[in-house]
């Protein structure tokens, strides 16, 4: 099966680390994309670039800033070629948001 | 039987169809053909082979082609096929913690307690529709998400013996603080306690849960005279079962041997030291120590200051009252009156027992306090 796993992290986290810590954060971030099982990802740029957009009544309103205003930003993703859940949610406690202050969501992708 | 279907079929709803059928067919055919050797595995190969039919019959979904590789038992060959044990399998795929918490406990009691759904709805005191609804909830997330149907791998597995064990507990908790007219929700969580020590026979923790719902259900006949609620100390002993708390030590036994140091067993035993005619409190403080230790739960050192102090030791027992940070729980300020009062400071008790008084929550509690206030 696939797997998303949506990285929702602290703004900031990896420039609060000194420099060595995040050096050893990205070979992290490398790795699990390097990773056989890794089937595509990104990186967003920081919340400060993003743009909302809704349609209202054929409206385009257009809003500074994220969509959801909470204290993590959804940062980027991975998705994953994994046998079950059991799996993913290992790989996914090796993103290293993970344990810096924010949360990983795995969704299963829909199959076609 | 539905262990061995799921497992089998990779399908709860269909696996609980065809076990359905299976009984359907079985109640036709045993009065007009005899009862066959092997019911239970009679039962299984029947239901096997209509989910297989209904398989083929919808064939449209390509996934479920992997299935249809499988070849059909015939009834020849029954005396020889061995169905497979997989209960242990179904039960860690019920207590995924990716399911809700109360999901968790309806699956496993739906699928390995075989309660039906209107009775585990009854039992946690929602309706039929709604415990439905949680349960088919959940079970489409273990088939859209990928919830494995095995037994965890080696270093998974202390984490997830834990939530499975945590499920049953929980279960047991809840008949045993509610021992009403429901469902003997305490009595399920013991036979489920069972089962799991007969799957899982190394691991200490398992027979420590076992052990300690058995010692503590065995004094349940005692623990309320009408609605009161009696204390350990006022039981009477001869309502206790006798037999229940032997086979809860024999659990304990077994896991201590097995090396357990882990919460339950260390709380079986407590219960068991707890359950002797003259209790050692001095070993009792010790292992709520120990539990206190593992846990850092400051319930858990109130409790062994009640040990402490039951041992003869009352003004240490205060002291450790009066380090915890838990000034708004009843049961902290009802122990640090009693405590004061035991030490002759009258004012100061009644203070606390009139802090405990404000803090109670139910009727019988409220009384009982009112009585240690009038009595200093």
């Amino acid at each position: 099966m696939k797997y998303a796993m949506l990285i929702h992290e602290k703004p900031g986290y990896i420039q609060a680390l000194a420099e060595d810590e995040q050096k050893a954060v990205f070979a992290e971030y490398m790795a699990l994309s390097e990773d056989p099982r890794a089937r595509g990802g990104a990186q967003l740029q920081p919340i400060e670039t993003a743009t909302t957009v809704r349609v209202q009544g054929g409206q385009t309103l257009t809003t500074d800033g994220p969509y959801a205003d909470t204290k993590e930003a959804f940062g980027g993703y991975y998705v994953f070629e994994a046998d079950d859940l059991d799996e993913a949610i290992e790989l996914a406690a090796r993103i290293p948001a993970a344990r810096l202050g924010g949360a990983i969501e795995v969704r299963p992708l829909v199959e076609r | 039987m539905l262990a061995s279907l799921v497992g089998f079929l990779g399908d709860f709803d269909l696996a609980e169809e065809a076990a359905q059928e299976a009984f359907a067919v079985a109640a036709e055919r045993w009065p007009r053909d005899g009862v066959p050797a092997n019911p239970g595995a009679w039962l299984t190969v029947t239901a096997r082979n209509r989910a297989i039919d209904r398989i083929r019959r919808e064939r449209t979904l390509a996934e479920k082609a992997r299935q249809l590789e499988v070849p059909e038992t015939t009834m020849d060959e029954l005396d020889d096929t061995v169905i497979e044990d997989e209960r242990l399998e179904l039960i860690f795929t019920c207590c995924h913690p990716a399911l809700a918490l109360e999901a968790q406990v309806g699956l496993t009691l739906r699928a390995l307690g075989g309660l039906t759904t209107e009775e585990i709805a009854r039992a946690f005191l929602v309706s039929e529709e709604a415990m439905k609804r949680r349960l088919s909830r959940a079970k489409a997330k273990i088939k859209a998400t990928g919830i494995p149907f095995a037994v965890p791998a080696e270093h998974l597995l202390p984490d997830r013996v834990d939530a499975v064990l945590a499920v049953v507990y929980l279960i047991y908790n809840e008949g045993y603080s509610d021992p009403s007219t429901r469902i003997d929700l305490a009595g399920e969580a013991i036979r489920l306690g069972r089962v799991l020590a007969a799957l899982m026979p190394d691991e200490p923790e398992v027979h420590g849960l076992l052990a300690l719902m058995q010692i503590q259900h065995a004094r349940r006949e005692a623990r309320f005279s009408g609605d009161e609620l009696v204390l350990l100390e006022d039981q009477d002993q001869s309502l206790w079962d006798a037999e229940e708390i032997a086979a809860g030590r024999i659990a304990l036994e077994r896991a201590l041997a097995l090396r357990g140091r882990g919460p339950y067993v260390l709380q079986a035993a407590i219960s068991s030291l707890q359950a002797e005619e003259r209790i050692d409190w001095i070993e009792v403080a010790a292992l709520y120590g120990q539990l206190a230790q593992i846990t850092h739960s400051p319930v858990v050192e109130l409790n062994r200051a009640v040990a402490v102090a039951q041992a003869g030791a009352t003004e240490q027992a205060l002291e450790i009252v009066e380090r915890l940070d838990l000034d708004d729980y009843q049961y902290l300020q009802s122990t640090r009156g009693e405590l004061l009062r035991r030490l002759g400071r009258t004012v100061e008790a009644r203070a606390a027992y009139e802090l405990a008084l404000k803090l109670a929550s139910s009727e019988p509690e409220r009384r009982f306090l009112a009585r240690r206030i009038a009595d200093l």
